[in-house]
């Protein structure tokens, strides 16, 4: 029910928007992000992007679970 | 351009499997029961097989995090009475089709000839309206705070006068605080909403780390994510330390959430108290429209009532008692006989959220 879904803005027409992820395109609202840009990645919930993807933070994290993933391989003897 | 890594990064299994033998590796030396609140979160866990990998000691449960099981049978009744009205379409998102109310369904409502639409966004609702200026369009509002801001957002745009609302929303910040003020059964750490916190923010739950000092964390829906968050809390509580609200969904949730979200959300609706199905009723849990907007509310405006008395749980459910972490599904006579996805017996087993429904989904998985 409150599923995000990412998707990427292609083409914005004031608070109108169409977004797309992988082959999907939908017609998005852009009244809860309004300095949201073609380009950014955003969530979209029931047809409004509510929050911009923050491509630093989820890089950080990503790299936090690769390190603990290299450190567990060093703990394993096998 | 962003780096894909960012978005599609996180089904890896290399990462899923560090990440889980770091939290199965988190030495706890008593039981511990943490709680989640959200139908996605129930999905997320039951798909991947996350309670398989927690520590021994460790059980995860499901608190009221679906809205559409906690959507009092009551407003379902109301919808369905306003469904059969002459020239009345009534919308709402698809999970809420085959909820039982009181008698029936609103799926049930439309096989017999009402005309009820399945919309997946507010604006959808509001086309109909446009669309068609000389009927009465119902739109009934189901969500928490993450849907709130888009009806919000949908209803501030000026909507045509046919337009109108049953609003059945409800915030997880006050239901938080029933959970823990009713006192029974332990809840030693809370998995939070991610969703409902891009809207709110990490501040939006202060009053867990100030008044109630329960080690809490904000979590994303890949498994990753759930992990990551589950390795957080499980530290915490190990240290033995207590009290704060973590953050380990940063790439979308900030300390105060989205503000044209939470705007939107104060100039629309007013906070007060609101009956959660079968669970009671809590205070300041739920919205209903405030100032210029109170015209768009069907039940005052158009004099909706329900003809029959409402009853929330049918004889033998006990899905009130899952969503409060009191039972397992499992535990229930009708789980997975009477009471399947196909012929739903109770509102925890129709919505793909619902906790009866997605362990019903994931049975052998979880096995
Ligand atoms: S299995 Fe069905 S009847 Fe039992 S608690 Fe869940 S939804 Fe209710």
């Amino acid at each position: 029910m409150c599923l995000g879904i990412p998707m990427r803005i292609v083409v914005r027409d004031g608070n109108d928007a169409v977004a797309e992820s992988s082959s999907v395109r939908k017609r998005i609202r852009l009244d809860l992000l309004e300095d949201a840009a073609v380009g950014d990645y955003v969530l979209i919930h029931a047809g409004y992007a509510i929050e911009r993807i923050d491509e630093r933070e989820a890089l950080e994290t990503l790299d936090l679970i690769r390190r603990v993933y290299e450190a567990g391989r060093r703990d394993d003897p096998t | 351009m962003m780096e894909p890594r960012a978005i599609d990064g996180w089904s890896s299994p290399a990462a899923v499997a560090a990440i889980a033998g770091a939290v199965a590796g988190i030495r706890i030396d008593r039981p511990v029961t943490l709680m989640h609140v959200c139908g996605t979160h129930e999905h997320a866990i039951a798909r991947a097989g996350i309670r398989a990998l927690l520590p021994a000691g460790v059980r995860l449960i499901a608190g009221p995090g679906c809205p559409v099981c906690v959507c009092p049978a009551r407003d379902i009744d109301l919808a369905i009475e306003a469904s059969e009205r002459e020239g009345t379409i009534l919308a709402t998102f698809g999970d809420m089709m085959r909820v039982p109310a009181t008698a029936g369904s609103l799926e049930r409502a439309r096989a017999g000839g009402a005309d009820v639409r399945v919309v997946y966004s507010p604006s959808d609702a509001i086309d109909l309206a446009r669309e068609d200026p000389g009927r009465t369009v119902i739109f009934m509002a189901v969500g928490f705070e993450t849907t709130a801001a888009p009806i919000a957002a949908a209803i501030a745009a000026d909507p045509p006068e046919n337009f109108f609302v049953i609003a059945s929303l409800r915030l997880i910040p006050p239901a938080l605080r029933f959970l823990l003020d009713r006192g029974t059964g332990t809840i030693d750490g809370f998995v939070l909403p991610g969703h409902a916190s891009v809207v709110i923010g990490r501040s939006g739950y202060r009053f867990l780390e100030t008044e109630y000092r329960v080690p809490s964390v904000i979590a994303g829906f890949e498994p990753v994510d759930i992990l990551q968050g589950l390795h957080a809390l499980l530290t915490r509580i190990a240290a033995g330390e207590r009290g704060a609200v973590m953050n380990e969904y940063r790439r979308v949730v900030h300390e105060n959430g989205n503000p044209k979200a939470r705007e939107a959300i104060d100039r629309c609706f007013a906070p007060g108290e609101s009956a959660w199905r079968g669970i009671g009723v809590i205070p300041d849990s739920g919205l209903s429209l405030r100032g210029p907007y109170v015209r768009l509310d069907a039940v005052r405006t158009l004099g909706l009532e329900s003809r029959r008395e409402a009853v929330d749980v049918q004889p033998g459910c006990q899905c009130h008692r899952v969503m409060l972490g009191e039972v397992e599904p499992e535990e229930c006579a009708l789980f997975g006989g009477v009471c399947t996805p196909r012929t739903p017996f109770g509102p925890c087993m129709v919505s793909s959220e619902g906790t009866c429904r997605a362990r019903f989904a994931y049975r052998r998985i979880e096995g």
